[in-house]
């Protein structure tokens, strides 16, 4: 099988019985495998709630090693929309000329740099991981400098190599968060979190935990996304060359070809929701204060709604996909990510001739019923100009 | 040449002429506020999301099964409703006019 072949392990229980079940630290998880059956469920945020415990949405569950609520992410309406307004423009920001300009600069150096380079290229740590770093400096609107520390943290925020949940991983990215939110408060800029610590909700002023709540949000949500996406186009790019070669000649295309590769590799493979009533899915009944999961990458893969679902068309014309998610809690980093791809194709497009993949170690997702490969733990490639 | 015209959620009303494309593209290139098109035009995204004046639906036609499926459980949702991505101008458009759902 190719690197690039990202294979659907959903295709036989989706057409079949429409969903999986996945048990995760003795919380199970009904995972909802159909385009319609996940749009309505994530739609439906009155039975299928976002706001439980802190971390229990997420599969893995984070309820262990977190306390924080990430925000608007795990709050329900109507308080949700109350957050989600304070901050939506903010996020939009990577639609104006000046962020893209200097997005442009970033992806450039950095794809400079590999050229340049006459050995192997690690796409994990030495591209992915410092586009995304670099990158996040202009979300947060803070110096480029700061991104050298994320960049020593390595590719997992939450996640380490012997165990799926690490808190002292965790505790890296939470205590880093305190320490930022202090420094803006005694040195208010022009900041994420001098912005939030100076935003008002129902004539109040946001807590530091609320700020924290949205910062952790920011940080874990484009962080391992952003990464295997990034990585998971070269490896495409590397094996189809004459994909490269159509986006130098028809760069038109590049914006269809961006929606394609994020369906196609969907970064997130599910996001889960607590369910507060009984309820049915498929004929399945599930009970109150159990879990379901929206599977994003089997819906993706819908043969009901997509055309050749397992082949990348990258002008795609139809694309329903849910990769940022659907409805009230859709992606808030989606505008960020598109750009960063558009940029990224872009700049390929423009300096790359061809990639050559020397090795590579997949990234497989083990789900219980289902093994997902949703990346590379690493990718060796040698960029040629 | 098509004249098309948009009304957003404060009353504002701006008329642009196309003669290709899709209706998003060019409220997007006009910077109309509401429709933001963040999907490029591949029915995934919903932000651009318009009720046609009713006497101009038969202008427009019905939207897609895979549109219609976005649009069911958009909260702005009525009889009218169209993604405007997935409308492409041509010169039957003349006269048109959208207003932009939220």
């Amino acid at each position: 099988m190719k690197n690039s072949t990202f294979s659907d392990p959903f295709e036989n229980a989706r057409q079949e019985k429409g969903y999986g079940e996945m048990n995760d630290q003795d919380d199970p998880v009904t995972m909802l495998l159909r385009l319609k059956d996940v749009r309505k469920c994530a739609h439906n945020w009155k039975t299928f709630q976002s706001g439980a415990v802190p971390g229990r949405i997420v599969i893995p569950s984070e309820v262990n090693i977190r306390e924080t609520r990430q925000i608007p992410f795990e709050v329900d309406p109507p308080m949700h929309k109350t957050y989600r307004d304070l901050v939506e423009d903010w996020f939009k920001r990577p639609l104006q000329q000046a962020y893209q300009e200097k997005l442009t600069t970033i992806i450039e150096d950095i794809v400079d740099e590999v050229l340049a380079k006459e050995i192997a290229v690690e796409v994990v740590e030495e591209f992915a991981l410092k586009i995304q770093s670099r990158a996040l400096t202009l979300l947060l609107n803070i110096p480029f400098e700061e991104s050298e520390t994320w960049i020593s943290w390595g590719t997992h925020v939450f996640r380490s190599e012997d165990t799926s949940l690490d808190g002292e991983k965790a505790a890296i990215l939470y205590n880093y968060i305190d320490e930022q939110i202090d420094k803006a408060i005694q040195n208010p800029g022009k900041d994420l979190y001098s912005v939030l610590l100076n935003s008002e909700i129902d004539n109040r002023k946001l807590t530091k935990e609320e700020v924290k709540g949205v910062m952790i949000l920011t940080f874990a949500g484009g962080r391992d996304t952003v990464i295997n996406t990034i990585t998971n186009s070269i490896a495409y790019f590397a094996e189809h060359k004459a994909s490269l070669e159509r986006l130098k000649n028809n760069p038109d295309i590049t914006r269809k070809a961006v929606e394609e590769l994020i369906r196609y590799f969907s970064p997130l493979t599910q996001m889960g929701r607590v369910v507060t009533e009984a309820a049915s899915v498929c004929e399945h009944a599930i009970k109150k204060d159990s879990r379901i999961s929206l599977c994003w990458a089997s819906a993706n893969r819908d043969e009901t709604v997509f055309e050749n679902p397992n082949e990348v068309v990258l002008d795609r014309k139809m694309n329903p996909h849910v990769s940022f998610g659907f409805s009230h809690h859709k992606c808030l980093g989606a505008t960020h990510a598109r750009q960063i791809m558009m940029v990224l194709l872009e700049t390929l497009a423009k300096k790359v001739k061809f990639i050559d993949i020397i090795d590579s170690e997949e990234n497989i997702e083990n789900l219980d019923e289902f093994q997902r490969k949703v990346g590379f733990d690493s990718l060796q490639v040698k960029f040629n100009k | 040449m098509a004249k098309i015209t948009f009304i957003t959620s404060d009353n504002k009303t701006t008329v642009l002429e196309g003669s290709s494309g899709s209706v998003m593209q060019l409220a997007v290139d006009n910077n109309i506020n509401g429709i933001d098109g963040d999907c490029g035009g591949v029915c995934s995204c919903a932000t651009c999301h318009v009720h046609v004046h009713p006497d101009h639906f038969e202008k427009t036609g019905m939207p897609s099964d895979i549109e219609n499926d976005m649009l069911e459980l958009d909260d702005h949702v009525n009889a009218y409703s169209r993604l405007c991505c997935q409308i492409e101008i041509n010169e039957a458009l003349d006269g048109l006019v959208l207003t932009v759902a939220k």
